[in-house]
Order: structure tokens, then C-alpha cells, then sequence
């Protein structure tokens, strides 16, 4: 089994500060692997392990990425690729799955499954996925919370939604989007830390991709922001210090009472 | 005909159209307003049969033209069924505008459509507009609700996911003749990738609680962990509501993310609003009795 696994290297949200102008302050702002793709890479290592399939991580991104390549590689991931070029700067969800599905065509062409994050923190759009298998012309699911079994070129997957749960068997080649998990990530043994300093990182650029300068980064994004702006949180609460007094159950009994919520 | 604003009108697994269709189509009229009276169109995909129960709805709304796929297979969502079907709709009728709700079923749907046919997608968006030269200006939260960008589209048609509830649902704009046409499925239409295999509705906290509550009990960080939302729960219970959770709650693990309210998570609005204003409540009350089958 061959398995394609797209990651995004994001900036910490929890962590984030903005300039007057309503701009990310990008210094001192920590990469971090999108928390989403965490439970990818999982999802990829646990099919390694019951099924025996070879692993290759995509990113496309500044050339910083390629450390979180290297930390992927190091829980038990085989290749890593990153596409990077200055070209690819500004892409929106279209023009990145256009550059990821041509770079996965490149390098794996023969892939069995493609895994995603359902979204990205800091856009979270959670269309790329899609877009990438709209693209390479395969079925997708989405939602998916758990990756069942792997037999005869089927995958039966697990999907959890609004409005309940799924089970949903795929013909391979297909691309999933992984959901959060409960389980705990993998941590980093001390032989693939080894491997991953060893693993070159295959690095892509627009030339090797064969594609045009017009269809990838900003060129080749059909949507763009005309406007950035920080809402304003408005704070209409009321606040009461009552941990002394004792008269918090008091105060909200009566509250509720007020707003007429008690009939 | 070309132009216009396309809508997916989404079905339920319970069968009735998703509320969120009411909400784009409202919003849709207004877009119309301001590109000169451009056509309100909308897409279903329903059962035979059906079609008589949801008309009032599409006629209610202000809706001029409805472009009807049945078949018996239609009970059941598949990607790339209904994507095919709905590209080579789009890529006929082309619409300047084409909006999806941003369910599940949507945000599933909407890349698909967009990326086959080269176009632009804005998600998840909580404010739509027409910008001074025409074109959808679609806002939208990012970095966890931080930072709102308003996003343009190069291409036709522009395209967006809108969040359930973040527009007023259509009030009755006096009756309207509705077109209803129906489009042509073949056989060959019906793609078989992925295949459903058994589907269950409830589970642990009953998800769409939320979505439907008259009265919610939210918590913040000061509820200090799970125990204090053990005590709104109870507090909820006895109120007959539903318990709420803010960002910064879930992030520390108080609460789970199904429970998050605002605008990166469930997005909720006041129902008192609706009761003060007696046109809302008139349309609160008919929006129920058109939703639901009878
Ligand atoms: C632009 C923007 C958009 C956002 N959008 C959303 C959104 O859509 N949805 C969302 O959920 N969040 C959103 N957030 C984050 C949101 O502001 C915080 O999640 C929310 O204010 C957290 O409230 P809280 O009560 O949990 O904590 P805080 O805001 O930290 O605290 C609220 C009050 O509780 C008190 N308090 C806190 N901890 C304790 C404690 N241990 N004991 C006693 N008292 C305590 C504080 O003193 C304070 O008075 C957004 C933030 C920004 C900047
Ligand atoms: N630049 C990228 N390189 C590789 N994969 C990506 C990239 N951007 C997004 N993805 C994948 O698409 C998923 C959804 O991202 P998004 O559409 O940005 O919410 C992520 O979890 C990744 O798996």
C-alpha cells in the first residue's frame, strides 16, 4: 500500500499577535504542524503498521517546512517532499490543490490512499482535501474519525457528522480527510530521529512540477482578500465577585428569572 | 438564461430541506436587489414524489426557478453523484453567484464543484454582499474567529459556503410563481466509489443540540473544568435547555468542541430577539410548519 500524506505547517493561533494594522506580527510567532494533520500522520503510521504500506509526506510551504518533514519522518514516515518556490506564494485552497495533486502525481502516481487534515487552523477552510481529490479525479471522504479496515483495495471508514455517525466503504485510490482523535500522538523514537537527519527531503519546485506560472500561487488563485479586519469583542456581561459572599446561585437564580426563561 | 443566484437546497436524512437554504435564500434576495433583479435559482435532489411537499417552501421564499433531480437513489448524499450532476448545471445555466450551506454535506460538496470547474470558494462565511463593481464580497472568520477577511473571486461562478444561522430565514415576500424544471438523470449519473454502509443517529451528547435549543446555558473558563459544567448541565436540565461552552473552555479541555458556541463554533442567535419583533416571530412560526413534512 502506498500512502500520500498532505500536512501544513500553520502558525500557533493560541499564540498570536497583531499589529496595529491588523497584520499577523510574524516574528516570534511559533510553526506548528496543523493539529489536524497530527491525527493524519496517525492515521497513516497505524495503516503502516497493520498493513505494511510505504509512507510519503507532502507539504508545500517556505523551505522552513521542511523541519516538520523531518519530524513527521521521525515517527516512522518513509519519504518527505516539499514544494516549495517562491512562485506558490499566496496560493488559495484551488491553487494549492492544484500544486499538491501535481506533486503527488509526480512523485506517487501509483498511491493507494491520500490522507489530509479535515482543516487548517489558520484558514480553515477544510477544502483543500477536496480539491486535491476533485483534481486527481478520486472519491474523497470526509469527516473521517477512524479508518476501520483495508482489504481488496477497499477502505471502510468511520465519519462522524452533525447529525450522527457513518460507516462508508471506498474503493482505493480514494482521499480522506481525518478528523481529531482521542488518542494520544505518537512521540519520536531516538532510531527515527536518527533516519529522519539521514532522509533526504525531496524538494519540488514549479519547474519540476511542469506547471504554468499562472496556475499556482497568487496568479493562480481565483479568490483574493480585499479586506482584513479584527472584530470587535463586545463585552455586555455583567460581572459579580461572589466567591465570598456566597450569593452566586442567588444571583443567577434571579437573573434568570428576569429574562424570563422560567416561563 | 445566464446569471443569476444559484442555491443548493440541501434535503435532510430526515427529509425536509435544511434549514440553511431558507437563510441563503433570504440573503440571496437581497444580493438580487443590488444586481438588478438578477434570478433566484435553486438545485434539489429528492426522491420521487416529494417534490409537492417542498414547493411551498421554494415558492414562499421568493424563489424563481428550481431545478429538480429525482430519482429513488437521491435518499442517500453521494459526492460524486450529486457533483457531476451539479457541474454540468453550472457549467449550462452559469450562474454570477453560487451559494451552498456549510453543513457537512456542503462543505463536502462546494471544493468539488469549485475545483472541477476552476473556480473560487470563500467558506465557512458569516456576511455576504455585493461589492461597488458587482462582484460577491463573502466575509469570513479566520485563525480561529481572530481575523475577519472579506474575499473577492476572479472567476465565475463566485462561489461560497455560508454558516447555518448567521442570516434570517426567508419571510413570506406574497406569492410567487416558482418554475419548477426537471432535469434529466441517467443511469450512468450514479457513481458507486463510496458507499454507505449503515448509519447511526445518536451518540454520546447528542450533537445537534445545540441547533435546536430554545435555551442554552453557556460556560466559560471560570466554570475551572469538567465538574462546573457537570453544574450547568444540571442547571440546563432543569431549565429544559442545553449547555454552551465557550473557545477558550474547549481549548482546555472543560468542554467538548460539539459544545462550543460562536463564531468558531455554533453559532447561536437570541430567540427573545425574535419574540420582541413581530415579524420575526411571524416568520419563526411558519418556518417551522414549512420545513417539516407533514
Ligand atoms: C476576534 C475574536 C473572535 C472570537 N470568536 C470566538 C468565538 O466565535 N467563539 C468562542 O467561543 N470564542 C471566541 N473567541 C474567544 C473568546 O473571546 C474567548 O473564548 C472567551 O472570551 C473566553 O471566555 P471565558 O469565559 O472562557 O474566559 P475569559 O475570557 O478568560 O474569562 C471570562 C471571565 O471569567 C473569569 N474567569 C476566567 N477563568 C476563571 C477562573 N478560573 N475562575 C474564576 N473566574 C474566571 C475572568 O476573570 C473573566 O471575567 C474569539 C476571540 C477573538 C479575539
Ligand atoms: N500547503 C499545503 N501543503 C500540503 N497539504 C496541505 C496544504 N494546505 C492544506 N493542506 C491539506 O489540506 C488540509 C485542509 O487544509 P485547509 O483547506 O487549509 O483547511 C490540511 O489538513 C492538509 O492535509
Amino acid at each position: 500500500m502506498k500512502i500520500a500524506l498532505c500536512v501544513k505547517q500553520v502558525p500557533d493561533t493560541s499564540d498570536i499577535k497583531w499589529t496595529e494594522n491588523n497584520t499577523m506580527q510574524r516574528e516570534g510567532v511559533e510553526s506548528i504542524l496543523n493539529p489536524y494533520d497530527v491525527y493524519a500522520v496517525e492515521a497513516a503510521l497505524k495503516l503502516k503498521k497493520t498493513y505494511g504500506a510505504e509512507i510519503t509526506v507532502f507539504t508545500m510551504g517556505p523551505m522552513q517546512a521542511e523541519d516538520i518533514l523531518k519530524n513527521i519522518i521521525a515517527l516512522g514516515v518513509d519519504n518527505g517532499v516539499l514544494i516549495s518556490d517562491r512562485k506558490f506564494a499566496g496560493a488559495d485552497t484551488f491553487a494549492t490543490g492544484k500544486t499538491v495533486s501535481a506533486a503527488i502525481k509526480k512523485i506517487l502516481p501509483d498511491f493507494d490512499i491520500i490522507l489530509c487534515g479535515q482543516f487548517a487552523i489558520d484558514g480553515d477552510t477544510a477544502q483543500t482535501g477536496p480539491c486535491i481529490a476533485s483534481l486527481l479525479n478520486i472519491p474523497q471522504v470526509t469527516y473521517v474519525k477512524k479508518i476501520n479496515e483495508y482489504s481488496d483495495g477497499t477502505i471502510t471508514a468511520t465519519r462522524l457528522l452533525d447529525d450522527g455517525i457513518e460507516s462508508v466503504k471506498v474503493k482505493a485510490p480514494a482521499l480522506l480527510c481525518i478528523l481529531k482523535s482521542e488518542f494520544e500522538p505518537s512521540r519520536a523514537l531516538i532510531n527515527g530521529i536518527i533516519k529522519a537527519q539521514d532522509t533526504k527531503i525531496t524538494t519540488l519546485t514549479l519547474e519540476d512540477l511542469g506547471l504554468n506560472p499562472e496556475d499556482v500561487g497568487i496568479k493562480g488563485s481565483p479568490t483574493y482578500v480585499s479586506k482584513a479586519f479584527r472584530p470587535e469583542v463586545k463585552h455586555t456581561g455583567e460581572k459579580h465577585d461572589c466567591l465570598e459572599t456566597g450569593t452566586g446561585a442567588e444571583i443567577i437564580l434571579n437573573k434568570i428569572k428576569e429574562i424570563g426563561v422560567l416561563g | 438564461m445566464t446569471g443569476g443566484i444559484l442555491l443548493y437546497a440541501e434535503v435532510t436524512r430526515q427529509g425536509y430541506v435544511h434549514t440553511v437554504f431558507f437563510e441563503l435564500a433570504n440573503k440571496a434576495r437581497e444580493l438580487s436587489t443590488k444586481l438588478n433583479n438578477a434570478p433566484v435559482m435553486a438545485i434539489l435532489f429528492t426522491k420521487p414524489g416529494m417534490l409537492p411537499d417542498y414547493k411551498e417552501g421554494f415558492t414562499y421564499s421568493g424563489i424563481d426557478k428550481v431545478f429538480v433531480f429525482e430519482d429513488e437513489k437521491f435518499g442517500e448524499y453521494n459526492t460524486e453523484t450529486y457533483s457531476n450532476l451539479i457541474i454540468n448545471l453550472v457549467k449550462e445555466i452559469q450562474p454570477e453567484i453560487f451559494l451552498i450551506g456549510a453543513t457537512n454535506q456542503g462543505r463536502d460538496l462546494a471544493p468539488r464543484i469549485s475545483s472541477t470547474l476552476g473556480t473560487g470558494l470563500t467558506a465557512d462565511c458569516i456576511e455576504l454582499d455585493i461589492s461597488e463593481k458587482g462582484l460577491l464580497a463573502a466575509t469570513r472568520p479566520t485563525f480561529g474567529g481572530q481575523l475577519m477577511a472579506t474575499i473577492l473571486c476572479k472567476t465565475k461562478p463566485q462561489m461560497a459556503t455560508v454558516r447555518p444561522k448567521v442570516f434570517k430565514p426567508s419571510v413570506d415576500i406574497g406569492y410567487k410563481e416558482t418554475e419548477f424544471t426537471y432535469r434529466e438523470v441517467k443511469p450512468e449519473d450514479f457513481k458507486e466509489n463510496v458507499q454507505l454502509e449503515k448509519f447511526m443517529q445518536v451518540y454520546e451528547n447528542d450533537l445537534n443540540e445545540l441547533d435546536s435549543a430554545e435555551i442554552i446555558v453557556a460556560g466559560g473558563k471560570g466554570m475551572k473544568g469538567e465538574e462546573g459544567f457537570k453544574m450547568l448541565k444540571e442547571l440546563a436540565d432543569l431549565l429544559g435547555g442545553t449547555v454552551g461552552a465557550t473557545r477558550g473552555a474547549v481549548d482546555l479541555g472543560y468542554a467538548p468542541h460539539t459544545m462550543q458556541i460562536g463564531q468558531t463554533g455554533k453559532i447561536i442567535h437570541s430567540l427573545r430577539d425574535f419574540r420582541r419583533n413581530p415579524a420575526h416571530c411571524r416568520n419563526y412560526g411558519s418556518r417551522t410548519y414549512n420545513l417539516h413534512k407533514q
